[in-house]
């Protein structure tokens, strides 16, 4: 064939291959062979370990043997078949039980429920928003939009879908009564940065019915522009926006106590600082555009970064009401306002944790389960649904919780495309 | 966008032709990836990656999003395209089995030794490994063709290419185009 000959006519014109020197095939010196016992060598004093450049992502990752292989974990692109989901290993407490809600939901993530019960679901590395119904008993998954940039951000409010892309929000009108074909969406705004950072968003509807934006920091840890790392809000129509929250990393969920109004989110701490600090945070904003939640200079409300804090006190900043644990990627949060649960959850605030990838021994691949006390801050925070983590692996990742119109608990899953279902039924 | 040989194009329409989608089997189908990608793991075509020893979950994913559209690059969509997620997931072990590839020839001491610099600096080996290697969703850089490794670190530095998980779009704000440049050039020899 033509081709092949070409091909390996190419081949043979590089084929000759020169000598090179030894050391450019073996790892670079100081970074141990996964399985050494050796600690690393330390480098010699004529090459010394370059300094990090301020702003760069990598700021401060250590060279040491485990730590130099941390890696985020992305899911596969193919959702995995019912039959191999690993439900015989979730776990909740006495008197729940979990069982599969809709499958072959790839890359599921952020979850919005609509006034006749359909549920609607986005993703972050693919390209489509899904709505699962119930057809005769059994959940009927189908795409109502694709081509869309990391369409995590989903919210469902008065009959329309709003639908947030990495630097857009669309809105799809009466989306319930034309699901077979669905409109074309709305455009409520692009001026959103495009930074793929942290640029992902989870998005709400609050009960003063302005919808609720995130913009992450462009990176791990670096002095963010005056448009990011903040919570946005705006008008329905996309006008009037406002920043009502400063020195957020990257929240992925929120929600309002039912009690109190106040949106309550989590937010996401910076990596390669410590395999324990910082925690994820909850946080609670009860003044809405004069409160600054500490990032980069504060992290978990008590201590300072060590290149962004100097000259700054903790006690600048609005400290959290609590902390989720180190790296552990608190995401989707809703407060349980059903009556399915016991009296003991009402407004108890349920948390999806992605799990880790920052620490040696993993922390999360969780659904935890907070009680706020009468002075606001967390008194407990508690396993929910567990078991997504196996011998330091996840066989599954939570992203978000939503409190269905029955009082029971979805959970959404991106690792396997899957959506459980939590429900007492003692 | 990569231009093709015209005998590459003409392996492909004749690939494509041989059978219908469903029925190829990997055996069937790998001549036409290799056509372009390289018999043993290295490709010779300027512009396309060499596959050898590439990690079967990361061959899965891109093969995914050309089959979806969602990555966009001449002539892989069409490659792609009836591909079942069986086929995907068969193509993503047979690929992985291709010899790793060769790195480029000569280096130059001085350059690759600076490089060293920067793939420490960056922490390239914490996701791709001590020896670049890949694992898992990351891909096998080390002895990747120099052209791809520039086209590609530059794409994730504009965004012209969004990854799957968005962290080397991260990890490339941080790199200058001399930097790039230099990584290139080293890790296409290493």
């Amino acid at each position: 064939m033509p081709s092949r000959h070409l091909c390996l006519k190419g081949l043979l014109l590089i084929g000759v291959l020169l000598p090179w020197p030894a050391s450019a095939q073996q790892a670079p010196s100081g970074t141990p062979t996964p399985g050494s016992a050796e600690p690393a060598a330390p480098k010699p004093a004529a090459a010394p370990a370059p300094a990090q450049d301020r702003g760069s992502a990598l700021f401060g990752r250590p060279e040491g043997a485990d730590a130099a292989k941390l890696a985020p974990i992305a899911g596969p692109p193919l959702p995995t078949a019912a039959a191999r989901l690993p439900l015989d290993k979730l776990k909740v407490p006495d008197g729940f039980k979990v069982e599969l809600f809709a499958s072959g939901v790839a890359n599921a993530r952020s979850m919005a429920q609509g006034e006749k019960g359909t549920l609607f679901v986005g993703t972050r590395s693919l390209d489509r928003v899904y709505a699962i119904r119930q057809i005769d008993g059994k959940p009927v998954v189908k795409v109502i939009a694709s081509g869309l940039h990391r369409p995590n951000g989903v919210a469902f409010h008065k009959g329309a879908l709003y639908v947030a892309e990495l630097s857009k929000v669309w809105r799809f009108d009466d989306i319930e009564n034309n699901l077979d074909t669905p409109p074309k969406p709305v455009l409520v705004t692009d001026d959103l940065p495009k930074d793929e950072a942290h640029g992902w968003k989870f998005i709400a509807v609050g009960p003063d019915e302005k919808l609720y934006v995130p913009v992450g920091a462009p990176g791990n840890i670096l002095m963010p522009p005056e448009t990011h790392a903040q919570i946005r809000r705006m008008d329905l129509d996309g006008r009037n926006v406002e920043v009502v929250a400063r020195g957020v990393r990257n929240t992925v969920g929120f929600d309002w106590n039912p009690d109190t109004k106040q949106l309550t989110f989590t937010d996401n701490g910076r990596d390669w600082l410590s395999e324990d600090i910082p925690n994820d945070e909850l946080n609670v904003l009860s003044q809405p555009g004069k409160q600054h939640f500490g990032y980069p200079f504060c992290h978990q409300g008590d201590f300072t970064d060590p290149e962004y804090g100097w000259g700054h006190s903790c006690s600048e900043f609005t400290a959290p009401v609590g902390l989720l644990g180190p790296h552990s990627a608190a995401l989707g949060m809703r407060f349980y306002t059903g009556s399915q649960f016991p009296a003991a959850y009402r407004n108890a605030v349920l948390i999806a944790r992605h799990g880790s990838w920052n620490r040696t021994r993993k922390i999360g691949g969780d659904v935890v389960v907070a009680k706020l006390g009468s002075d606001g801050k967390v008194a407990s925070l508690e396993p929910f649904l567990t078991g997504f983590l196996q011998d330091n692996r996840y066989v599954g990742r939570p992203v978000d919780v939503l409190v269905a119109r029955d009082g029971a608990l979805l959970v959404s899953d991106d690792y396997n495309g899957a959506i459980y279902r939590v429900s007492y039924a003692p | 966008m990569r231009r093709l040989t015209a005998g590459a194009v003409l392996a492909i329409l004749l690939a494509l032709q041989a059978a219908p989608a469903d029925a190829e089997s990997v055996a069937e189908r790998l001549p036409a990836c290799l056509a372009c990608h390289g018999e043993s793991g290295t490709s010779a075509q300027a512009g396309v990656p060499s596959l050898g020893g590439m990690p079967a979950d990361y061959v899965v994913t891109q093969l995914y999003l050309f089959r979806e559209k969602q990555r966009v690059a001449d002539p892989m969509n069409a490659m792609a395209e009836g591909l079942s997620d069986d086929d995907l997931r068969a193509l993503g072990d047979a690929v992985a089995k291709l010899p790793p590839p060769k790195p480029a020839g000569e280096a130059d001491a001085a350059r690759m030794a600076a490089a060293q610099g920067l793939v420490a600096k960056h922490q390239c080996n914490s996701c791709h490994g001590a020896d670049l290697a890949g694992q898992d969703q990351i891909p096998r850089i080390g002895a990747q063709r120099e052209d791809y490794l520039l086209a590609t670190l530059r794409a994730y530095k504009s965004n012209a290419r969004a990854g799957y998980d968005p962290a080397m779009n991260e990890v490339a704000q941080g790199l200058s185009d001399a930097e790039i440049v230099e990584l290139a050039y080293a890790i296409a020899r290493r």
